[in-house]
């Protein structure tokens, strides 16, 4: 069968299950904007690149598939840089298709040229210029294949408009699709070495104070029911990292929540004087260390990563694994059963009253008032969202105060239910990633939570949601400030507020959110929140944003300060004295 | 400080457009300079063989390492150590040789079986072949004449052969 090279790309994306595409179209990627027409695929028409990119996020973190997003050359390419890094640092699946100049125009400064691969080149975990429209199955199947298996992360195909061009001879081809792969170079280890295996099972067996320090490839991995089953069968607690939210249920009795910088005491101060920790799909990041050198002195390392250069590069480990979690984690469990390790396991009862202790004394705590002049609190905002969605919710944020405080607040009892930029701190992901996350799971709520600096940055995204009838909820805790630079400059600069001022009335986020077709509420007082929420729980056809007038004051806590020890935690006010 | 010991890695890569691109950037983030680097394909020509010689600590090498072998197009990573391997190296330079010298040099070229493969009125150009410090030795030598032009291939490399009992390494990889 003849195609030519733009309508093989779809029939390529077909083939590999493609539902939804988010893109925008331009010059070079023209010609395949013509079979979409024809396709069963959904095509979501994107204001800005950036949002096609953190919408194919925000999909893949809701639904664990690969997301895939379509923009032109040039500075559509550019565009969606930042959320292909976004996805590099996070592990997400996705793949980009992005046009170019013609073959004969590359490397002439052609107009909307770039060199796309070499910009992209170590933001990606792999990316491929198409030279011939013979090899756009291939490629599109050695794409989803890469994006999607071992480390999962992003995947980009730049494909030159005379590629795709049916009026360009260049563009004819021979339909085909490929059975079997050819790359020599990448043979991802997913069965963890027996030996290594049974020497983790040592390890736990022997260990009095261990911690199971759960990451987000738990869930890349789809290895949360491992884990509980893990978890339960040697009645170890567990931390799950920013990443690994809902990995484990914080409903559970085992579960500590979150550790580092923000993390809560008992998680934190729990790493600290463990001594084992069972990491699973985590990577030591500094915000979880705090001072590498001071974190977690007492402790030795079981390390289970699927990338083998995750292990040893900030913490040598004591058993590296490299592995599939999920599998790793099923083995483990069996040669546990096996030497009857959990059945005589040392005498825990005292660490485990510590981690209890901990856990009564220095709980996550804020006050809400109730006065007149009483401001409402981000985190009471937080809760009492958590208290009035469904079970399932979906809740996605930016990134800042009100991402620490959702990490913190919310309850996340299921894995794909909490998506946010972690690694790379992107701002403005949460609206876009939420509509990403929507049309993925249309039967749940998806709620973001989300700053005002952040809204700024992505808000027109909510006029694609309108009009493609996307109905997500977007609370804005609005504290008219780039709110966590303030708590810096409040805490390490001497109150001296360098260009953190954004004020709480410009925009006017209710009539902008009407603007774009959205239902606009606002809540200034405590007494409003219940009611706005409820009233954005009753609206399905349209996006719904509330712009939570919040206190400009607070401060996100525990803390600890960039580049101390995780010994120096700063507690909040009512949180409990500090010390061990 | 002491100099940062020479390392020496062998990649085998894909024969693809841009691979010598994605390992030259893993380098240059970290701001490590690659010493030299010699880029071939094997004989296998799906294949090329990257020999890139590096001045950094173990440590971060390893690192790197580890990431250069994420590549999807790097298939195998070796490193060689001097020790226990086989290092070559070309060079061909032009010399000043003119009429007192040119004895001298041709001698010199003589001794370290190089060849004269191109004859001036006051230069000559030489080639060498040797391991990399057989042709630091003969550059010193040469720079007492005045170099004119000087251009080094960049060394390739290649595991030593084991001599010592083949037989029972090669029993103990059967099935």
């Amino acid at each position: 069968m003849k195609l030519n090279g733009g309508q093989a790309l779809i029939r390529s994306l077909e083939m590999e299950g493609v539902e939804v595409i988010f893109g925008l179209p331009g010059g070079a990627i023209l010609p395949v904007y013509d079979p979409i027409i024809d396709s069963p695929i959904r095509h979501i028409l994107v204001r800005h690149e950036q949002g096609a990119g953190h919408m194919a996020e925000g999909f893949a973190h809701a639904t664990g598939r690969p997301g895939v997003a379509m923009v032109t050359s040039g500075p559509a390419a550019t565009n969606i840089v930042t959320p292909l890094c976004d996805a590099m640092m996070d592990s997400v699946p996705m793949v980009v298709v992005t046009g170019q100049v013609p073959s004969v125009a590359i490397g002439t400064d052609a107009f909307q040229e770039c060199d796309t691969i070499g910009i992209t080149r170590s933001i990606t975990k792999h990316n491929e210029l198409v030279t011939s429209a013979q090899d756009i199955p291939r490629v599109i199947r050695e794409a989803f294949h890469i994006a999607t298996t071992g480390r999962p992360g992003p995947v980009l195909v730049d494909i030159p408009k005379d590629v795709v061009d049916p009026r360009n001879p260049r563009s004819q081809m021979d339909w085909y699709w490929p059975e079997s792969l050819d790359l020599p170079g990448y043979k991802p280890t997913t069965r963890g070495h027996p030996r290594m295996i049974r020497e983790a099972a040592k390890l736990i067996a022997e260990s009095r104070k261990p911690i199971i320090y759960a990451g987000g490839g738990i869930i890349r991995a789809g290895a949360s029911e491992a884990l509980h089953e893990l978890a339960t069968l040697l009645d170890v607690h567990v931390v799950t990292t920013l990443m690994g939210r809902g990995c484990f249920p914080d409903s559970h009795p085992l579960c500590l929540g979150m550790p580092g910088m923000h993390g809560n005491y008992t998680a934190v101060t729990s790493m600290q004087h463990a001594d084992l920790l069972i990491t699973l799909g985590a990577r030591f990041d500094d915000r979880v260390t705090g001072r590498v050198s001071a974190f977690a002195p007492h402790a030795k390392v079981i390390h289970v990563d699927i990338d083998p250069a995750e292990l040893g590069k900030v913490r040598r480990a004591d058993v590296p694994i490299v592995g599939d979690v999920k599998l790793v984690i099923e083995e483990l469990v069996k040669v546990i059963r096996e030497q009857g390790g959990a059945d005589t396991p040392p005498d825990r009862s005292e660490w485990h009253r510590r981690l209890d202790d901990w856990r009564v004394k220095h709980p996550i705590h804020f006050e809400q008032g109730w006065g007149e002049d009483d401001k409402l609190k981000p985190q009471f905002c937080i809760e009492t969202l958590r208290q009035n969605t469904p079970e399932d919710t979906i809740l996605c944020s930016g990134v800042g105060q009100h991402q620490m405080w959702s990490s913190q607040i919310w309850k996340f009892d299921r894995p794909n239910s909490w998506v946010n930029s972690g690694g790379l701190g992107t701002m403005g992901f949460a609206v876009p990633a939420a509509i990403g996350a929507k049309v993925g799971q249309p039967g749940k709520t998806v709620w973001a939570v989300d700053g005002d600096g952040c809204f700024q940055m992505t808000a027109q995204e909510l006029v694609t949601a309108t009009s493609e009838r996307i109905p997500i909820k977007v609370a804005i805790l609005n504290n008219a400030y780039l709110g966590m630079v303030r708590q810096w400059q409040e805490l390490f600069y001497e109150e001296r507020y360098s260009e953190v001022y954004l004020s709480p009335d410009l925009p006017d986020y209710k009539m902008w959110a009407e603007a774009m077709g959205c239902v606009g509420l606002r809540v200034e007082h405590p007494d409003e929140v219940v009611p706005a929420i409820e009233k954005a729980n009753s609206i399905d056809d349209r996006p719904v944003v509330i712009d939570f007038r919040v206190d400009s004051e607070e401060k996100v806590y525990p803390m600890v300060p960039a580049g101390a020890s995780n010994d120096d935690i700063i507690l909040g006010p009512d949180q409990g004295p500090g010390g061990h | 400080m002491p100099p940062p010991a020479h390392h020496i890695l062998s990649v085998l890569v894909e024969n693809k457009a841009g691979v010598l691109a994605r390992v030259a950037g893993l380098f240059a983030r970290r701001g490590f300079n690659i010493f030299s680097l010699a880029v071939a394909p094997t004989d296998d020509e799906r294949f090329s063989r990257l020999t890139i010689v590096v001045d950094v600590e173990s440590a971060p090498l390893e690192q790197v390492t580890k990431q250069l072998f994420k590549l999807i197009n790097v298939v195998k990573i070796t490193e060689l150590h001097p020790d226990d391997s086989v290092e070559r190296e070309l060079m061909i330079l032009t010399v000043r040789a003119e009429g007192g010298t040119r004895g001298q040099v041709i001698e010199l070229v003589q001794v370290f079986q190089g060849r004269i493969v191109d004859v001036g009125l006051g230069e000559l150009t030489v080639e060498l072949a040797g391991p990399p410090s057989k042709l630091d030795d003969f550059e010193d030598l040469m720079r007492a004449y005045g170099i004119v032009e000087l251009q080094r291939t960049g060394r390739i490399a290649l595991p030593k052969l084991e001599r010592q009992v083949p037989r029972l390494r090669s029993l103990g990889r059967v099935g």
